[in-house]
């Protein structure tokens, strides 16, 4: 056990300090669509430098990094309060999905337009009826000569509207258990049959949208890991979902806690709250290290079901961080225009997006417990 | 930067892990908590081993390794529930260790340290006064008072107390003029860092103990015609203790690794260690009784001996609660 960085984890660091102190793009323009030119161009900028798809292996177009330099990457753009690139779904989940399943042809296809953010991608799992019960989805995809002709309503799906491709899990066989019947898809947003509409959240936001499909066009080589197999290659993206943001988020976590410290020291803090704030600090830690001890045990492989943890007991501390800091505000938490009564609204969700709570508590207790699994 | 123990280190747990539980299984640990004046048998053999030297200097006789390898070694006797003579001694070795006189521990000798509760004074090379709530006295062949003065434990007045962890015997020791030689030395906060931590591995080690109790239980034992893991109310438990265990597990070796390492952040993280540790210690070990239903209550039952040991060492050196006003004294 080391936990200094090597000399070449240093060097890229501040290889990458330098670089954006010189390219940082500004802060994020105010209104969804300049905010979203804002972060593609971005990514344009990080992708010239050779850094979109950091970890993906070069033959692929990536840098080859190994997954400590992609976390000190996440760690010096949140740092730098740098946005987020416009792909990150493509680049995290999409991507690495494809290059783990995908055929040669869609690799030489699909990754390049990734990294590029030419193509924007979505992912369509949820839906109104199947949330935590994933596998009971009921969007169709029925076989036609050449492809699949889809059916359905899928939910949370960020980014719809932008995206050019969208990861898709549809029944392809209504006959089969249910998680023997699903494929994984990739759709082409952009025709009839697909509509995407913003779904506005508690926050007044509207970073989802609901997606209908209505007799949309899959062609035969949109198919992921072959048909009917699709439940496992969703499960790939999965894991690089829980895998790949967790070293994002705890940054997040890292940086809110200590605009929290400065609220506390600037307002006086109770025992109760300067308790609180200690075992904040300490549970970040923790979060912190798991994110690292997770890269090394991912090492030699996929993401495993610890991600689970890692996740969960984020959702945990990042609840527990704004609810103090809401009420470190007094009678002001009232005003509708705080920023950590934003804050404290958008982390209600994260015990529910990315999978719930009770859910990866359920992965932890099955397959890293070996409980027996739930009626 | 690698987060996995080294070779070495795994060698060192799997060996602990293997002799501790030749050793010390639960009936031999209730023989010598319960037992009047029972042996522990397996000390030569922890002493031959060089265990009680494994974080004090070569040239002082120990094995000079450093506080990870000792974090890694007292995460299994906490684990075995392992008579804790050893952490005494690891106690008393640090502070000796401070003054370059750790050589008083050479060949197998046992160490004790009195803190806390209880005014002593010197005078002309005596000590007069009483500490009490003194772990491992009996036995002991080098008492350390306050980090300041060595006594020999066997020219003081010992009288044993009631322990609620019984696995560990408490005493209230009295000095009457006892002989005590002063003790140099200004690393004393780094030895009270080093036994902090050691008893926050320890403290990892029984709660991943009961949970195993628990998991096993949970799978085995079947109630409307289930095992009772699989209802959520019970496994979504388990899982809970593992994030606490899991998240214990990786402070306290970050803070080894700081003592070692980064002294910059050794003692926040220390404070991190402690106060994450006791509480993961006190909850698991209750939860895993809950777990278990009214077995877990039964004396027969071993995990009563987790139990006890947790919550003792969630009081023994300040709680959670100080660990986490000293973290909120830097941050603040």
């Amino acid at each position: 056990m080391d936990l200094s960085p090597s000399p070449s984890e240093t060097a890229f660091r501040e290889e990458l300090r330098a670089w954006l102190a010189e390219h940082h793009p500004g802060p994020t323009p105010p209104g969804e669509a300049a905010g979203f030119e804002h972060r593609r161009n971005w990514q344009r900028t990080v992708h010239a430098r050779g850094w979109a798809g950091l970890t993906w292996p070069q033959e692929y177009g990536g840098a080859g990094a190994s997954l400590v330099e992609q976390a000190i990457f996440s760690e010096e753009l949140a740092r730098a309060r740098a946005p987020q690139l416009a792909n990150v779904l493509g680049l995290t989940m999409g991507g690495p999905t494809v290059i783990a399943h995908g055929t040669e042809a869609q690799k030489a296809r699909f990754l390049a337009p990734i990294l590029s953010a030419d193509e924007i991608w979505c992912q369509g799992f949820s839906e109104p009826g199947a949330g935590s019960d994933l596998a009971a989805l009921r969007t169709r995809a029925v076989r036609e000569d050449g492809g699949y002709r889809v059916s359905g309503q899928k939910v949370w799906t960020t980014y719809a509207h932008n995206a050019k491709w969208c990861m898709l899990l549809a029944r392809t066989n209504p006959d089969a258990p249910k998680h023997r019947g699903l494929t994984y898809f990739l759709l082409d947003m952009e025709q009839d049959g697909v509509e995407a509409r913003p779904l506005r959240q508690i926050t007044g936001e509207a970073e989802f949208n609901e997606l209908f499909l209505d007799g949309a066009w899959i062609p035969d080589d949109g198919v992921v890991g072959g048909v009917d197999r699709g439940w496992s290659v969703a499960i790939t993206t999965l894991m690089h979902e829980r895998a790949g943001l967790a070293f994002t988020l705890q940054v997040d976590v890292q940086i809110a806690l200590r605009q929290l410290i400065d609220r506390a020291r600037e307002q006086g803090a109770d025992p109760l709250v300067r308790d609180r704030l200690a075992q904040l600090w300490i549970e970040a830690q923790v979060l912190r290290l798991t994110a690292y001890r997770g890269l090394t045990r991912m090492r030699d492989g996929a993401p495993g079901p610890e991600g689970s943890l890692g996740k969960w007991h984020w959702a945990e501390v990042n609840q527990a961080l704004t609810e103090l800091a809401i009420e470190l505000g007094g009678p002001a938490a009232q005003l509708g225009d705080d920023l950590w009564a934003h804050r404290w609204l958008r982390a209600r969700a994260n015990s529910i997006e990315g999978g719930t709570t009770e859910i990866l508590k359920n992965i932890v207790a099955e397959r890293v417990l070996g409980l027996p699994r739930a009626p | 930067m690698n987060f996995d123990l080294s070779e070495d280190q795994q060698a060192i747990r799997d060996a602990a892990r293997e002799l501790l539980a030749a050793r010390y299984p639960l009936a031999e640990v209730r023989r010598l908590a319960y037992e009047d004046g029972a042996e522990d048998a397996g000390w030569a053999e922890i002493a031959e081993l060089g265990w009680p030297g494994i974080a004090v200097p070569e040239d002082q006789g120990g094995q000079g390794l450093g506080v990870l390898e000792l974090v890694v070694l007292a995460e299994e006797t906490g684990r075995a529930l392992a008579p804790a003579a050893l952490r005494s001694t690891w106690w008393a070795a640090a502070l000796l260790t401070a003054a370059g006189e750790a050589e008083r521990l050479a060949g197998g000798r046992r160490g004790a340290v009195a803190h806390g509760g209880g005014e002593v004074a010197a005078r002309d090379g005596t000590l007069h006064g009483e500490k009490r709530l003194v772990l491992d006295v009996p036995g002991a062949d080098v008492l350390v008072v306050d980090g300041r003065w060595v006594v020999d434990p066997a020219a003081a007045e010992v009288e044993t107390v009631p322990a609620l962890d019984a696995t560990r015997p408490l005493a209230t020791v009295r000095f009457d003029g006892t002989p005590a030689e002063a003790l140099a030395g200004d690393a004393l906060d780094h030895a009270w860092l080093v036994n902090r931590l050691a008893c926050a591995a320890e403290s990892v080690g029984v709660a991943q103990r009961a949970l195993d109790m628990a998991v096993t239980h949970a799978k085995e034992r079947r109630q409307f015609d289930r095992p009772v893991g699989s209802f959520q109310a019970v496994s979504h438990r388990c899982a809970q203790m593992l994030l606490e265990v899991e998240g214990a597990r990786t402070v306290v070796q970050w803070a080894g690794w700081a003592l070692d390492h980064a002294p910059e952040e050794a003692e926040l993280a220390t404070h991190a260690a402690h106060a994450y540790a006791s509480d993961c210690g006190v909850r698991v070990t209750q939860s895993a009784l809950q777990v278990l239903g009214g077995l877990g209550f039964t004396w027969e039952h071993d995990l009563h001996l987790f139990l006890k040991r947790a919550r003792a060492n969630a009081h023994a050196l300040g709680s959670a609660a100080d660990a986490r006003e000293r973290i909120a004294d830097r941050l603040l």
